[in-house]
């Protein structure tokens, strides 16, 4: 349980952090809440040569409005996003799902850029991210990128971004009035890891749902829409039976893994139920 | 109660335990937290396979590593390579293969060590880990139980020529003719999965070979010191009068630090070899795979009744997983269930079997409850399957069964005597505070709607025994050691007293519970009184704690030493005061002459003149103390009914405790919020056994729940707010009419709830889940009963 050795730096700046990761070549890693790092660590699953601690730069931390979109810094812990004015008016998507990951103590260390980078198919913010049609912007030595959350996540704990880049904010478009929301968080027990997830994202318009984006975690290595659930569900009627009819395609196409929490067929089927349940919630049903 | 606590001011107060602070914080001294100057050290290179052959150990790469002083592998230990002993051989021709602590040649479970790095600091041991370099040639893994029993299986231990370790039969009456005068026979197959204990601080050890007057000094994280000492000194050669054992604060065990182990010898060995202290604490993923883990049986399960209900037999065949090897009492864990099978019921035949096995897995032994967890589900279980078969309600046909609380004290089939029990009152008590019918009704409604969430009620009536044991008892049943319990309580000069007692806590709060005994047999203020405790060099007898003995045992030998302090100080007082101690009376720590209250003097200045001894009655020895060990008469027999409102939401398959009501009679308590506080962490262990946790291993034998983050334990926010309360029979065999209370919950409520996952889902075709009940297992349950029914 004791990490194997490494160098710890932590910059003031982020130019610096950057160099500092590019200077410590693929073996360097970001440090930000430490919460899943740490463990693979001392459980010497990773053995990274150096740690750039990002979590107390303050251009990575805070949560800002910029028009027709909000900006949490990448650093900002689980604790302070789940109780942001910004975030409970503009995605309440969020607060809410932040409210199931782990436990306070976590939630309190843990931050909303780290739980993105480091993309365990089982994490609930990346679902909620790419439901959200969150834009990541990233730092590098050659300066900055912006990428969609649709291209981020790449595969098992991998994403976008290069051994020398750095996650600094993500953007959240705001989606307006007339959109419900829902979190469906399946897990064994309070601070377990989701077995699956579905985040549902609804627009209703007299009576009809116009939109919907369904969301899905831990159904493939990284997280993906249940795309015919989403146009079974446009136009359909805002009822049970409409739903229950679309939601029955949640896990068309999707091959999850068997592990020792669930089997894929049990995956699969919790999809299905609970992308119902999601979806109902979200569209006020 | 008894007559000797005249007063009773303290017995029975829900004070707040004097422990909690420092432990809550942890300002105290875990055995991690003991540094001593110049310690090495140690890590273990631990077995990856489940079982192989060591065909090389190159080591010298980890030499090499800075700061890593020495490395040992079973060859370099030699002579000093002890064994581990088995002190439970249970029946004549039981195989016990040898348990080196090092392995020699071959590796049986993922987590066998098969070296051990020294090195100057922690970080440095660890990391000289990965210049150890075994080779392995893999022998086949022996998981499955019954494939291993089987004709050409792979063996675990070559030498032994087979798998099985012992098998018994133990018939109590005629279970053939039993089951002839029966008009309905129910049977079962139960899984009890392997548990992982997961106490909160792991083990550790630091061994310093220079103690204070050059005895070697053994820290340890273990609930039993004074034991530890024995067997340390059994396996390895060292006197025992050389060895010193402490269990400074030890953070939860469960029956998992009732053990000797192989970590606890090295050091020792070590230590002693090189001159040099030697610690080592256990990481949580060593501990997943190399403290012993619990349960890990199946269980075949007939019970035979009339069409009225009256029960007649019972048979239960168990076949038991040992694991690799033998550790102090694994083989005796299923015997201490065997007289437990019958439960509070009545019946004329039992029949007992039981076949143990070897396989290539962490070994099992003792885990909170030990054998009667196992034995309370299997009856608690097939009851509720044979109402259901009979049609009647699960509490009538219980009712129409049990031991009536006239018919105390009873002697059950299975042979032990029950002194007490009164099952009407508690389950009256339970039913009332449950709101069985409103709940019944509930549970119609929701059948009859259809309800995604289906309602279930589940039932335990249960008892066990405890208070681990009458020493000839247990030298009947072939255990090595006795039973009794031992205490001191020493008034000093100033009026202050020192208990010494052979109990050993870890989580129980003895400290505060042997205060209020003991402030009222000898009349001092429950702050006035300090327990000293788990330190062989401190407090030289005891017998420790596990088996929920430290109070149904050790409570009486609190009394006892504590009227032998009582006595001797009433004839100082009768002395000073020129009176005949016969016309004293102790009241409220005051010795005081009938009718006379003018002449009255205090414990503590009989204690002081105890002291000065300048006016002592002739011939009486100086000081003012009383010693006192006691074998128990019996075991003690707590008992209590359980019920939970189980909803299953029958989608998911997920199962929620709505509600847990328990009230159990634990006898005279003496400090209800422990008592309270021991049913609820008990109750939460057996609710994990149920619906949580189970060690899950692969075909090649690797276990796949080996963190935290795989094995789930539940935690106050997967629990509902249990309702307790209690009745209070005393118990006849203790002089303070108490009972254990340290497992009752984890006994009590496993079944409980799969009785109640089972109810919720009945009406579906549903007549058992497997543990644990999984939100799959549960689900795949019921699809499986529903295309049975269409079928
Ligand atoms: C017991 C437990 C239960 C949990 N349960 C859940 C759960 O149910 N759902 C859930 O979603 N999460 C869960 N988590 C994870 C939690 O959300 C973590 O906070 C999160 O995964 C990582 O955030 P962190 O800030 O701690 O990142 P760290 O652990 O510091 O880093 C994680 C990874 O991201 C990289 N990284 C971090 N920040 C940046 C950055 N700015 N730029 C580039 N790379 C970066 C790191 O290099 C590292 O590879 C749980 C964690 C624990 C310990």
């Amino acid at each position: 349980m004791i990490p194997a050795t490494f160098d710890y730096v932590r910059p003031d700046s982020l130019a610096d952090a950057v160099s500092a990761l590019s200077g410590g070549g693929e073996d360097a890693k970001v440090l930000a809440g430490g919460q899943s790092l740490m463990p693979m660590l001392r459980i010497r699953l990773a053995s990274p040569t150096l740690l750039v601690d990002c979590s107390r730069l303050a251009e990575l931390r805070g949560i800002s409005d910029d028009g027709d979109a909000i900006v949490i810094g990448a650093s900002t812990p689980h604790h302070d996003v789940m109780h942001d004015p910004l975030v409970m008016a503009h995605a309440p998507l969020i607060a809410r799902t932040t409210a199931m990951v782990a436990d306070p103590a976590i939630r309190h260390r843990g931050t909303f850029g780290g739980s993105l980078a480091h993309a365990d198919p089982a994490g609930d913010l990346p679902t909620v991210s790419l439901v959200l049609g969150a834009q990541m912007v990233l730092a590098g030595p050659n300066g900055r990128r912006t990428v969609a959350a649709s291209d981020f996540f790449v595969d098992y704990f991998t994403t976008a971004l290069e051994p020398d880049e750095i996650l600094v904010s993500v953007r959240i478009p705001k989606l307006g009035a007339g959109w419900g929301y829902d979190y469906q968080k399946f897990h064994r027990t309070a601070q377990a890891w989701a077995i699956v997830g579905v985040a549902a994202a609804v627009r209703r318009e007299n009576g009809t749902i116009a939109e919907a984006r369904v969301g899905l975690t831990n159904m493939a290595a990284s997280p993906g829409r249940a795309a015919t659930t989403e146009s079974a569900l446009a136009g359909a009627a805002a009822n049970v039976d409409a739903i229950a009819a679309a939601a029955a395609h949640a896990a068309d196409g999707t091959n999850p893994t068997s592990d020792l929490h669930a089997k894929a067929d049990f995956r699969q089927h919790l999809a299905r139920v609970l992308t119902g349940r999601a979806v109902r919630v979200a569209a006020g049903v | 109660m008894t007559a000797t606590v005249e007063h009773v001011a303290n017995i029975g107060r829900p004070l707040r335990r004097k422990e909690d602070a420092r432990l809550l914080t942890g300002q105290t001294q875990w055995t991690d937290s003991i540094k001593l100057p110049g310690a090495l050290h140690m890590t273990l290179v631990r077995s990856p396979v489940a079982h192989a052959r060591i065909t090389s150990v190159d080591k010298s790469a980890a030499e090499a590593m800075p700061n890593v002083v020495a490395v040992f592998t079973a060859a370099d230990l030699g002579d000093l390579n002890a064994r581990i002993p088995c002190v439970w051989p249970v029946t004549d021709d039981i195989v016990m293969p040898e348990f080196p602590v090092l392995a020699i040649d071959e590796v049986r479970h993922v987590g066998d060590v098969v070296a051990a790095v020294l090195a100057t600091d922690a970080a440095s041991a660890e990391d000289a880990l990965e210049g150890v370099h075994v080779e392995y040639d893999t022998l086949p893994a022996v998981g499955d139980l019954e494939a291993a029993l089987a004709d050409g299986a792979s063996l675990v231990h070559s030498s032994a020529g087979t798998n099985q370790c012992y098998t018994m039969n133990v018939p109590n009456g005629d279970y053939a003719a039993a089951k002839a005068a029966s008009d309905v026979v129910v049977s079962r197959r139960f899984i009890q999965q392997r548990l992982i204990p997961s106490p909160m601080e792991p083990r550790a050890v630091a061994v310093s070979p220079m103690g204070t007057s050059g005895e070697l000094t053994v820290w340890s994280a273990t609930q039993i010191p004074h034991v530890l000492r024995v067997l340390l000194a059994l396996s390895t050669g060292i006197p025992e009068n050389r060895l010193r054992v402490i269990a400074p604060d030890v953070g939860g065990g469960f029956g998992a630090k009732l053990q000797l182990y192989r970590e606890e010898i090295l050091a020792l060995v070590l230590a002693n070899k090189l001159g040099r202290p030697v610690k080592w604490t256990e990481t949580r993923s060593e501990n997943m795979v190399a403290t012993h883990h619990g349960r890990g049986q199946i269980q075949d399960i007939e019970i035979a009744a009339t069409k009225d209900g009256i029960l007649k037999g019972l048979k239960v065949t168990l076949t038991a997983d040992m694991g690799a090897y033998l550790q102090i009492i694994t083989p005796g864990i299923p015997l201490l269930g065997m007289f437990m099978y019958n439960g509070i019921y009545k019946m004329d035949a039992y029949d007992f079997s039981c076949t143990a096995v070897f396989t290539t897995k962490t070994p099992t032994d003792a885990y909170r409850g030990a054998g009667r967890p196992e034995s309370t589900y299997a009856i608690e279980r097939i009851m509720d399957e044979l109402a259901a078969e009979l049609g009647m309600d699960p509490l009538g046909l219980r009712r129409k069964n049990w031991i009536t609380h006239e018919e105390f004290p009873y002697t059950t089939i299975a042979g032990l005597t029950y002194d007490t029990g009164n099952y009407e009152a508690a389950t009256a008590r339970a039913l009332e505070l449950f709101g069985y019918d409103e709940l019944r009704a509930e549970q119609k409604r929701r059948r009859d709607s259809g309800d995604v969430v289906q309602l279930g009620i589940g039932v335990s009536t249960f008892t066990e025994m405890c208070g681990l044991a009458p020493s000839r008892t247990l030298g009947a049943l072939k255990y090595v050691a006795g039973g009794w319990e031992n205490c001191t309580i020493r008034v000093l000069p100033l009026g202050k007293v020192e208990l010494v007692t052979g109990t050993s806590p870890h989580g129980q709060g003895h400290e505060t519970a042997w205060s209020q005994i003991a402030a009222d047999v000898i009349g001092v203020p429950v702050e006035d009184i300090e327990i000293i405790h788990g330190d062989t060099g401190r407090a030289p007898y005891g017998m420790d704690t596990y088996g929920s003995r430290s109070l149904a045992v050790g409570g009486q030998a609190i009394l006892r030493a504590g009227e032998k302090v009582v006595e001797k100080a009433k004839l100082i007082a009768a002395h000073q005061m020129e009176a005949n101690p016969d016309d004293l009376e102790f009241v409220d720590g005051a010795f005081r002459v009938k009718g006379d209250p003018e002449r009255s003097t205090t414990i503590q200045a009989v204690a002081f003149e105890a002291f000065t001894a300048h006016n002592l009655p002739d011939g009486m020895e100086p000081t003012l103390s009383g010693e006192s060990t006691v074998d128990p008469a019996d075991f003690s027999f707590p008992h209590g009914t359980h019920l939970a409102a189980i909803e299953v939401d029958t989608e998911t398959g997920k199962a929620t405790v709505r509600k847990y009501v328990c009230v159990d009679d634990v006898g005279v308590q003496i400090n209800p919020m422990i008592v309270e506080g021991q049913v609820h962490g008990g109750v939460a262990q057996g609710i994990g056994q149920a619906l949580y946790e189970g060690a899950e291993y692969d075909d090649d034998g690797n276990l796949l729940t080996a963190t935290l983050a795989d094995y789930l334990i539940p935690s106050a926010a997967d629990l509902p707010s249990f309702i307790t309360d209690q009745t209070v029979t005393p118990s006849t065999t203790h002089p303070l009419g108490t009972k254990g209370v340290g497992e009752a919950g984890a006994i009590a409520s496993t079944p409980a709830i799969i009785n109640g996952v089972v109810d919720a889902l009945r009406h579906l075709g549903v007549t058992d889940v497997t543990m644990p009940a999984t939100p799959e297992a549960v689900w795949r349950t019921i699809v499986a009963a529903q295309s049975g029914a269409q079928a």
